[in-house]
């Protein structure tokens, strides 16, 4: 049976990771690849690094960090924030992460998404989806970091996504994220209800409960988390050992 | 002693060859370098073909370097020595598949890559994160991996093998989804050895010392 996978994000700007709440309000919190590590020796499933600076200049620390992850965890490592093209897609792929993943360039151009998945699969597309609520029911997508709106449903988007080639949709709940308030659970379970690709969900998470949560009531095939586990109020197994007692199989 | 892993512009490449380093150093096994250059895949001792990506791109990838697919062809089939496909890599070893249009394999394992479609309609495809493994057949290349193990799958894609001796290993996802496949010098894992920690891990020392 495949479980569900529990994926520590780590937020990277010039080499370091930092977490801010609400996408402002930033602090340090310590070495990428040395939180890689012990995230790799605690069982998480998955690594997430995001590049929340997504400039030229950062982009060489984000290949850094991906090949000293690479030669350190054995496990899958994906890698998004400031990804335009296929070349980004290739590059990070070389560096050494397992899956990409496209944001403000995919809500741009969702071609994008094809010529990456055509050369390289589905399977290591990932399109990362930032929605904030505008109405009940009802979630639009914002990018560049949350700043700029753009009048596109995240439902709709969703399945844009899909069709054009996303192996996998990261969706992130602006209005939850760094809030220990929760996923946004209405958002999560109308995207998975729409989509027939696997959904990580992220933004907001607070307790043990919450991750339960994303899988029994949003549907998500992963959950993704960042200050809980940095700041270290749960670790990996207290989690998989909670959400296995829930009844939702983890590997243990 | 050379363990080539074959270089066709086809993705994961750091990953599998900082795996197969860190265990060639462990077992003594040698070097391992990665080439898309047929004269050093000719002479090499075990040849690793992996794969992220479509079907017919990496087929015509590899078949796009001149003369690196007859080299491969010619480790196998002539010099016979041990070769293991990875995920697409994997997939290659069929006769065919059929992700965007019908395409040659190597037709090594008798098997045909196809859509994976769960019984149950509401899982997700791909077919991504750890799954455990059902084992059907022992072998050296699984030595101290068991039924119960977890590796990593991420693919869209399965082999459906017409010679079910052939399937050495499987996975639940609503229906079987075949694991590891085999015969002879030859063995493939669907799953990412390289990313699947201990039992990947433990999987690539074994191929590195295997003698078949």
């Amino acid at each position: 049976m495949l479980k569900t996978r529990i994926i520590p994000c780590l937020d990277v700007a010039n080499g370091r990771v930092v977490k801010g709440v609400n996408f402002v309000d930033i602090v340090d919190a310590g070495d990428p690849v040395e939180s890689a590590i012990r995230y790799n020796d605690m069982g998480a499933d998955e690594l997430c690094f995001l590049d929340i600076m997504a400039t030229e200049e950062n982009r060489g620390t984000m290949y850094d960090l991906a090949t000293r992850t690479a030669e350190a965890c054995f496990m899958p490592l994906t890698i998004g924030g400031g990804v335009r093209t296929h070349v980004d897609v290739r590059n990070l792929l070389l560096a050494g992460a397992d899956k990409v993943s496209f944001n403000s360039a995919a809500v741009a151009n969702p071609d994008v998404l094809t010529e990456a998945a055509l050369r390289f699969g589905s399977q290591c597309i990932v399109c990362a989806i930032d929605a904030k609520t505008v109405a009940p029911g009802r979630w639009e997508i914002f990018t560049h970091g949350g700043r700029r709106a753009t009048g596109i449903d995240a439902v709709e988007f969703a399945l844009t996504a899909q069709a054009k080639g996303a192996g996998e949709i990261l969706l992130t709940s602006m209005d939850r994220d760094g809030t220990k308030a929760g996923f946004n659970l209405p958002l999560t379970k109308a995207i998975t209800d729409a989509v027939s690709i696997p959904v990580i969900a992220s933004g907001g998470v607070g307790t043990l409960d919450h991750l339960v949560d994303g899988v029994t009531k949003g549907g998500a095939s992963a959950v993704l988390a960042a200050s809980i586990f940095h700041f270290g109020t749960y670790t990996i197994p207290q989690a998989k050992a909670h959400m296995d007692a829930a009844g939702v199989p983890v590997r243990l | 002693m050379t363990t080539v892993l074959i270089d066709y512009d086809s993705g994961n490449l750091h990953s599998a060859q900082k795996a197969f380093e860190r265990m060639a150093a462990e077992v003594g096994a040698g070097d391992v370098i990665i080439t898309g250059d047929p004269d050093v895949v000719a002479k090499a001792s075990r040849v690793v073909l992996p794969g992220d990506g479509a079907y017919p791109h990496c087929r015509d990838e590899l078949h796009g370097i001149s003369g690196l697919a007859d080299a491969i062809i010619e480790s196998v089939e002539v010099r016979a020595v041990p070769f293991m496909g990875i995920c697409v890599g994997m997939q290659l070893l069929a006769q065919k598949g059929y992700e965007y249009q019908e395409t040659e394999g190597f037709g090594w394992i008798d098997g045909e890559v196809q859509k994976i479609t769960p019984a149950d309609p509401s899982l997700p495809v791909p077919h991504m994160g750890w799954n455990d493994l059902v084992i059907d057949t022992a072998h050296p290349v699984l030595d101290g991996i068991k039924t119960g193990d977890h590796v990593y799958f991420v693919h869209s894609w399965q082999m459906v093998l017409n010679d079910p001796t052939q399937r050495l290993a499987h996975c639940d996802y609503a229906g079987d989804v075949t694991a590891i496949v085999g015969r002879d010098n030859i063995i493939g894992a669907q799953f990412h050895p390289e990313k699947s920690q201990d039992a990947g891990l433990r999987m690539i020392a074994n191929f590195l010392q295997w003698a078949p």
